[in-house]
């Protein structure tokens, strides 16, 4: 299942910033009627029909998932949480038909009308993100129930989707995935216009698909803030393995780096920062935060994997940012830049590293929940399947999951290789 | 409201039947077609589906939701001892709609991948509806038990018996047959149009002949398959509708009819899905021993039912209007691009 979402969350953060570029470079096209940004919006179409059509089976693949291999979850778990499904199926049908209209509408519809049709698909697609990580964000900070001697009662499926942790969990999400989607096409048009291949084509692009990468990833810290707050709040657990923070103290220090060591209760070659998780918490640097000693040991989750990945997602978003600053001067004081060597490379690196930074995140989230399914009320080992074997549809998922990779990454690989004949007219 | 999520639940299941089904013909015909004329059969199809294929699909996913949403415990129990056929349709749903995805998608027409996507899209076209018509036997077989003696008892035999699989079968023809009605009205020209209406008098016959074998299936397995259609008043009718309608469609197919022998062949096949249906109401899945999974008490807490009831509601407003329009849009001329 992780490893099935953890597929699932490229394509769908692919499948609904893509429109967003394709509209700008439609938009662009519409107005200027310079021939480039029908182009690259024709091939960014491909590119997002690819997607869909892979996310689209994928997703439907995770609405059984949830049932094949956690029917225990979900039959306690469905009515509450399920109302974000519901809406998603909506979204996620509304997004189907847009996108009929989209690719097949070519000189077909209203120009305008055909615009519109391609923005709906974007639109639809950040609904669907965000009523998926909303009902993510209810197995942190369960809410809209009573739960008393293995009961639930008073289920309020409204509640459950407007609970405590919504709306922090979209707002990093979906601006995760503008910035991962940022930073990976302009990488991929980066490598082109190192190549000199198309330059025009490219640059264009790139310009398209770094401009929305570089505002998220400037605006990312920001919702980080908002998040780690609110995981204090209701997943002290999970902050504390965030942070790898053993020892509740005042003027508790923020550890950069470093390996957990859970034995000792102690990092090894971390770099203590006395106060800066007090101040990031509580917003002063004197108050103390409480730390894994505060919680049961059976309740907590692996610090290493936890900590580990969090501190990949933030130097990853740190390095993101900081390109895009460098991506902002250039725009506005060094145009030479834009064409150096040097530069692009910056870029052709940063390829992955937005996805690599999500998929972090997600292993954040995720783990730092356990040993929790629904944090605080349903271990995970309870919700799994009775069925025995089970680890076999586990195994065909992954393999599924895994040549469906590979089939979209040749297939792009294709679509790009072949930008020159296609559109080089 | 707990009706209203039923009807939508039925609704969807009706329109994924239909919308999907002939979707998946789509894929039957073209398994079944001489290799001169499937290139022809390709074109028509990728015009025909190309932009709703993927909206006929998310009927499955509405009736997923509002199942797991509205009956957690029939949904849950589905997904338990329906397993393994569930995970190979799923597969089958993956194959089928990324390898007709790539293979328009491909920048590179290269024979060798052209003729793998297509090896995996018939295939899976076929595989899909034999176990969506496998899982569907299965929920009225009986066959179900939940508290299984072996492995093979309760993960293997309740799907694999000779009336799931002959129920499988019928699915299979349906969809062949409603895709080549379906794709008459598409054809380019005449020649091709005499092509699909001769598939649809052949998938038609398969589909008395393994709905036949339905019957004959339900006797070697004692389900009163006969009775229980018969007994009741509603079914019966349902099932005299079905037949009158196809007697009009033999009618009527040979004369050029296009859009009408649609209508006839979506009737004919909401009254069997009508009929079967109906019969068991409220009981949605039967269980070995008589503990069926009944819709009237398994459902969820009231206020779920009412959201997601008006969920439901605002979501068609939505949905049908586009989704017509959709249809509409891309129905008689095919696009120039």
């Amino acid at each position: 299942m992780a490893i099935s979402l953890g597929f699932h969350i490229i394509y769908s953060c692919i499948g609904m910033v893509m429109p967003f570029f394709m509209a700008v470079s439609h938009f662009k096209w519409i107005k200027t009627g310079e021939p480039v940004y029908k182009n690259i919006t024709q091939a960014w179409s491909k590119g997002v029909a690819i997607f869909f059509a892979t996310g689209a089976v994928s997703g439907t693949i995770l609405s059984f998932e949830l049932g094949l291999l956690w029917p225990k979850f979900m039959e306690h778990a469905g009515p509450i949480f399920g109302m974000p499904f519901s809406l998603e199926g909506v979204a996620f049908f509304i997004e189907a038909i847009a996108l009929g209209f989209f690719l097949y509408g070519w000189n077909k519809f209203n120009k305008w009308f055909h615009w519109f049709t391609g923005l709906i698909v974007g639109v639809s697609g950040i609904i669907s993100g965000i009523l998926v990580v909303s009902a993510n964000s209810w197995m942190n900070n369960p809410s809209g129930f009573n739960y008393l001697n293995g009961q639930y009662s008073n289920i309020d499926p409204i509640k459950a989707m407007f609970n405590g942790s919504w709306f922090s969990e979209a707002l990093h999400m979906t601006i995760a995935a503008f910035a991962a989607t940022g930073f990976a096409v302009a990488g991929i048009h980066a490598l082109m216009i190192a190549r000199r291949k198309n330059v025009v084509f490219h640059t264009k692009a790139f310009k398209i698909a770094i401009i929305f990468g570089a505002v998220a990833a400037i605006l990312q810290p920001f919702s980080g803030d908002i998040s780690a707050k609110n995981v204090y709040k209701t997943q002290p657990a999970k902050l504390g393995a965030m942070e790898a923070y053993y020892h509740t103290q005042a003027y508790s220090p923020l550890v950069i780096g470093g390996i957990p060591d859970t034995a000792a209760k102690k990092v090894n070659y971390g770099i203590e920062i006395p106060g800066l998780l007090s101040f990031l918490v509580h917003d002063n640097f004197k108050e103390q935060v409480n730390g894994l000693d505060k919680i049961p040991v059976n309740d907590q989750p692996n610090v290493t994997v936890t900590h580990l990945a969090f501190e990949l997602m933030i130097a990853i978003g740190s390095a993101m940012m900081l390109l895009g600053v460098i991506y902002f001067v250039a725009i506005w004081k060094k145009k030479s830049w834009l064409l150096r060597n040097w530069f692009l490379k910056l870029f052709i690196i940063a390829t992955p590293l937005g996805f690599i930074a999500v998929e972090a995140g997600w292993t954040v989230t995720e783990v730092g929940r356990q040993p929790w399914i629904i944090q605080g009320i349903m271990r995970t080992s309870q919700a799994v399947t009775p069925m025995p074997g089970i680890h076999y549809s586990f195994y065909l998922f992954t393999a599924v999951y895994f040549v469906l990779s590979i089939a979209v990454i040749f297939l792009l690989s294709r679509q790009i290789k072949m930008v020159p004949e296609l559109y080089d007219r | 409201m707990l009706y209203v999520v039923i009807s939508f639940l039925f609704l969807a299941i009706v329109l994924y039947f239909l919308l999907g089904g002939a979707d998946f013909g789509a894929g039957i015909i073209e398994l079944f077609t001489s290799e001169k004329n499937k290139s022809n059969t390709r074109k028509t199809m990728y015009q025909a589906i190309g932009p709703i294929w993927e909206a006929n699909h998310m009927w499955l996913v509405i009736a997923v939701v509002i199942m797991f949403v509205g009956f957690p415990v029939i949904y849950s129990d589905m997904c338990t001892y329906l397993h393994i056929p569930l995970l190979i349709m799923l597969m089958g749903i993956t194959a089928r709609g990324t390898a007709f995805a790539f293979r328009s998608y491909d920048a590179i027409k290269g024979e060798k991948t052209q003729n793998l996507y297509n090896h995996v899209f018939v295939y899976s076209s076929f595989i899909t509806p034999l176990f969506l018509g496998i899982i569907a036997g299965s929920a009225i077989s009986r066959q179900i038990d939940l508290h299984p003696a072996s492995f093979a008892a309760g993960y293997i035999f309740s799907w694999l018996n000779y009336f799931s699989v002959a129920v499988g079968l019928f699915t299979v023809a349906l969809s062949g047959y409603l895709a080549a009605i379906y794709l008459i009205g598409e054809a380019e020209d005449d020649r091709d149009a005499k092509r699909f209406i001769k598939k649809a008098r052949l998938m038609n016959i398969m589909a008395l002949l393994f709905g036949g074998l339905v019957f004959i299936a339900a006797e070697l397995e004692n389900i009163r398959l006969a009775h229980w259609i018969f007994g009741n008043p509603v079914s019966l009718v349902a099932v005299i509708a079905a037949t009158i309608s196809l007697v009009m469609l033999w009618v009527l197919i040979g004369r050029g009819k296009k859009k009408i022998i649609r209508v006839f062949a979506g009737f004919q096949v909401t009254m069997i899905l009508l009929a079967v249906g109906y019969m068991h109401f409220p009981y949605f899945i039967m269980i070995k021993g008589g503990h069926n999974l009944n819709l009237m008490q398994l459902h969820a807490n009231a206020k779920t039912i009412d959201d997601l009831g008006w969920a439901l509601f605002i979501g068609s407003f939505l949905i049908l209007p586009s989704l017509y329009y959709l249809y509409y849009s891309f129905q008689t001329s095919p696009n120039h691009d």
